[in-house]
């Protein structure tokens, strides 16, 4: 690739995009600042509260809790989503009519609005008139996503290995494709393993997808709201109340402005946080 | 190390062949001998890759059998034909080190450590790798790549046949002269039979004992660079080899002698008969076109003086014919008469020689 | 092993489709039926649902106002995308990397932290309940991600085009708009097929940024089933008829899908 060449005139290409971000970004931003270091009791009065907020937010036990549940869930959904995401890019057949068939019925969930996949998973898991509640209670395990919390996180879950999953397949078939086909018979004649032949040919080309899928994976699921709060609204109890819902609920449900807003820049820098380290990670990763 | 033959070998990549007898290769028979160095040249798309992959394993023929010296091998994976590949574009186990890519062939089939080191270092050696040894295969520059595609054939000392697939297409100009001399001098070194595939009549003439010329899914002709220039066997051999190519004329039959342009020309050899309704043509390279004072009466269109020779454009009626002249000979300035020197005249029906 | 290769994707394939099915099959059952007792398929077919949802326009504006908002966020995206990509891709300038990073980690504000800030901003300038104020609010996580895959594509179109151009005597915007993007017409395509899946699925804010007038077809289905009890085929129906305009994008899309996500550096 041919170098690139200094030119400050290109900020006027970017301008629009800067004013466009900086006006959704920067002005709520500054919103949320300000709100977190204040307290209010309506009628726009407000009380200079500095770091009061932040302290509480983070020595709380409630905010503890849901963090535990984020970080657990994320965990889980990411060890899960990846690598069956790879296994079933890899059994994917490379050419003739299936292709298309497959990535487009793959590709069905993503675009499928995310309250619907609540609702959707929703009447599919009840006990009573759900297909999958109806099947499991079937084979004689006491299903209830409703009651249990155990069968709630075990609902949440497959939900999002239905919907996320395909995305993780999408990039790593795309990264797989583009593995020229004399690699393959270079790897035939050297006489290597299918092992050898994934562990050194496949999976390098595929590290830039799957870092990406990776990052992507991880902040929507860290930012999980919609299907979860659909599909449990945070339950039973707050079994299922993640990071995005819990914060909701403080914000708009008791209206406790200063609290939410510090949770927010909380949660928000976590993400930060650990998006670069993750990103980090691997570049460096790829570096040696 | 074997010989390899190719034993009525067809290949079709078409489902039903019988339907469309879309052959990409036409039935052919021939022997590779052991230790030669070939040359595989032809145009893009006349099936030299898929010659190549058939002897690799990588293709199976859709008929005819693949013999390694007596044994038949025609349904054995890549893997267990002890051959070696170095393919268009460098392929290189990205994530490992020069040195593991090198041992990675030997280590799959389960050689002991010690020997695989003495074996990588003394390929290294061979191909200049030495001191790259250690570093990551993904760092280096194309040459460097191909040399470890090349050495990842070399370090297995039973390979039947290395094959190149035009691996000089992504090489710099000055880096492929190099690596062409270092690929004939190891030709010398490990004696094992080398087959390479090019499209460039100087990269198959230099490095090739024997040229193979292929042709829309046929060998049209097997020889050494002499042969090929003095004696096609065939009309795309002779254009297709030699810059300028074969000058090909059109030509009947008079009382059993040729003739073109009402000139009776005398042809190297006595030949058969030729089918009644051939096309038939007369051969002849510009290299063996003289002036003379007697002969065909010609009109020089053009002179391009290329350095240490000159290429003359004359023609007579319609028909174009090419002559090379040496520095140092005088050409005359509007029309001429020319000869063919007799030896290298040669006479074609149907594109094949007469013999 | 070969021959069993085709049995991990379609086992998945399976699993995929399996609630969608039963969605789909509940949206032609009557409520009656639904809450009644379990069948794995329609014993009283019926398209009541969708014939109440085609009848009342407090049902299927809902349709119009969601496509409306996601058009309008598709093209803004793209078309503010375009030259911000081209820049990051062939010019260094001041603050670039730090630039291109900030855009970035807009990607990762959860909605959630901007839901209120949001509501407040777009009410002070006028803009609430209309589809701007959604396609806008979009724009926030679509944006960063647009100039991402445009970029990627754009790396792999080498510099001596555009010179060539110059060389040629096209102005920028000429060269940009005559070759430049044809040339990388499969990326835009793989762009736009982002920002309308983002802009599509996302309900938090478009539902935040709405009250009556541009409200999306995913809010008015959560207010259904909350408000008027439990007609589950009526939602079923409307569910139903979400997953359409995706399906539609992706089938025009399919030939691209794997070449786009493989072509750019995405």
């Amino acid at each position: 690739m041919s170098e690139k060449t200094t030119n400050q005139k290109a900020w006027l290409l970017v301008a629009p995009v800067v004013i466009l971000v900086a006006f959704n970004a920067l002005i709520p931003l500054m919103t949320v600042v300000n709100y977190s270091v204040q307290e209010t009791f309506g009628d726009n009065v407000f009380f200079w509260e500095g770091m009061k907020w932040f302290e509480d937010v983070l020595h709380s036990e409630r905010f503890h809790a849901s963090l535990l549940r984020q970080l657990s869930f994320t965990g889980i959904i990411l060890a899960i989503e990846v690598p069956l995401g790879v296994a079933i890019a890899l059994t994917m057949p490379k050419k003739g009519p299936w292709v298309s068939v497959c990535l487009v019925l793959m590709a069905l969930p993503l675009l499928i609005p995310w309250n619907v996949v609540g609702a959707m998973w929703n009447i599919f898991a009840l006990p009573d008139i759900g297909l999958l509640g109806k099947m499991i209670n079937g084979l004689g395990i006491d299903y209830n996503f409703t009651q249990q919390p155990m069968a709630a996180w075990f609902t949440t879950i497959l939900m999002d290995v239905w919907h996320w999953t395909s995305l993780v397949v999408l990039l790593a078939y795309a990264g797989l494709c583009s593995i020229p086909d004399a690699y393959y018979q270079a790897a035939r004649i050297d006489g290597a393993s299918r092992w050898a032949v994934f562990r050194f040919i496949q999976l390098p080309k595929m590290k830039r997808v799957l870092t990406i899928a990776v990052l992507l994976r991880f902040m929507d699921s860290f930012m999980i709201y919609t299907e979860p709060f659909v599909l449990t609204g945070g339950g039973p109890g707050n079994t299922t109340t993640f990071l995005s819902i819990d914060l909701v609920k403080i914000a708009l449900g008791q209206f406790d402005l200063g609290p939410a807003a510090a949770m927010s820049l909380i949660y928000f820098l976590i993400i930060l946080l650990l998006s670069w380290i993750f990103y980090t990670l691997m570049m460096r990763n790829e570096e040696q | 190390m074997a010989n390899i033959t190719l034993n009525k070998i067809r290949h079709s990549y078409t489902a039903d062949i019988e339907k469309s007898g879309d052959w990409a290769l036409k039935e052919m028979d021939v022997v590779w001998q052991d230790g030669g160095a070939y040359a595989l040249l032809g145009p893009s798309g006349c099936g030299k890759t898929t010659l190549l992959n058939i002897i690799s394993g990588l293709l199976v023929p859709t008929e005819g059998r693949v013999l390694f010296d007596d044994r038949d091998v025609t349904d054995l994976p890549s893997d267990q034909r002890q051959i070696a590949q170095v393919f268009q574009f460098p392929v290189v186990y990205d994530t490992m080190t020069v040195f593991d890519n090198l041992a990675f062939p030997l280590r799959n089939r389960g050689m002991a450590p010690d020997m695989i080191t003495a074996r990588v270092h003394e390929i290294a050696q061979m191909l200049d790798l030495e001191e790259v040894l250690n570093n990551r295969a993904s760092g280096l520059t194309a040459d460097g790549k191909q040399k470890i595609s090349l050495g990842r054939g070399l370090v297995r000392s039973d390979v039947n046949v290395i094959m190149f697939d035009e691996p000089l297409t992504v090489i710099d100009p000055h880096l492929k002269w190099l690596l062409r001399s270092k690929l004939k001098e190891l030709h010398q070194q490990v004696k094992a039979t080398m087959i390479y595939v090019t499209h460039d009549q100087t990269e198959a003439l230099t490095f090739a004992d024997k040229v193979v010329v292929m042709h829309d899914g046929v060998v049209v002709q097997i020889g050494t660079p002499v042969e090929l220039f003095e004696k096609p066997n065939h009309t795309f051999v002779g254009h297709f080899i030699g810059s300028p190519g074969m000058n090909l004329l059109p030509c009947e039959l008079h009382n059993g002698e040729p003739r073109f342009e009402g000139h009776t020309i005398g042809v190297s050899a006595p030949f058969k008969m030729p089918q009644p309704n051939a096309q038939l043509q007369i051969g002849i390279r510009p290299e063996f076109v003289r002036f003379a004072e007697q002969g065909l009466p010609v009109d020089i269109v053009k002179v391009d003086d290329v350095g240490r020779y000159r290429i003359v454009e004359t023609r007579i009626n319609n028909q174009t014919i090419k002559i090379v002249s040496p520095e140092g000979i005088s050409i005359p300035a509007d029309k001429a008469h020319i000869r063919f020197e007799q030896e290298s005249t040669h006479l074609y029906a149907d594109h094949w020689i007469l013999t | 092993m070969k021959s069993f290769k085709w049995l991990a994707p379609t086992l998945y394939i399976l699993f995929l489709m399996l609630p969608i099915y039963w969605l789909v099959t509940m949206s032609f059952k009557t409520t009656n039926e639904i809450l009644g007792g379990f069948s794995l398929w329609p014993q009283e077919f019926t398209i009541a649902n969708y014939v109440t949802i085609f009848t009342d326009p407090s049902w299927y504006i809902g349709y119009l106002n969601s496509i409306t908002y996601v058009t309008i966020n598709t093209i803004i995206s793209v078309s503010v995308a375009l030259p911000a990509a081209y820049a990051f891709s062939r010019y260094r300038f001041l603050g670039d990397k730090h630039l291109f990073f900030w855009l970035l980690t807009n990607r990762m504000a959860p909605p959630a932290v901007f839901a209120l800030p949001f509501f407040q901003l777009y009410s002070a300038v006028g803009l609430f309940d209309t589809p701007i104020a959604v396609a806008l609010a979009h724009a926030l996580f679509n944006v960063p991600l647009a100039v991402w895959i445009l970029e990627g594509f754009m790396s792999g179109v080498p510099k001596e085009l555009d010179e060539t151009a110059f060389i040629d005597g096209y102005s920028f915007w000429r060269f940009f708009i005559k070759i430049f993007i044809p040339t990388i017409a499969a990326g835009i395509g793989v762009a736009m097929f982002f920002c309308f899946m983002f802009s599509w699925v996302e309900l938090l804010l478009a539902k935040t940024l709405t009250s009556v007038d541009a409200k999306p077809i995913a809010a008015i289905m959560t207010k259904t089933a909350s408000t008027s009890g439990y007609e589950l085929g009526l939602l079923a129906a409307a569910g139903t008829l979400t997953i359409i305009p995706g399906a539609f994008v992706i089938w025009f899309v399919r030939h691209n899908i794997a070449k786009g996500f493989a072509l750019g550096r995405v």
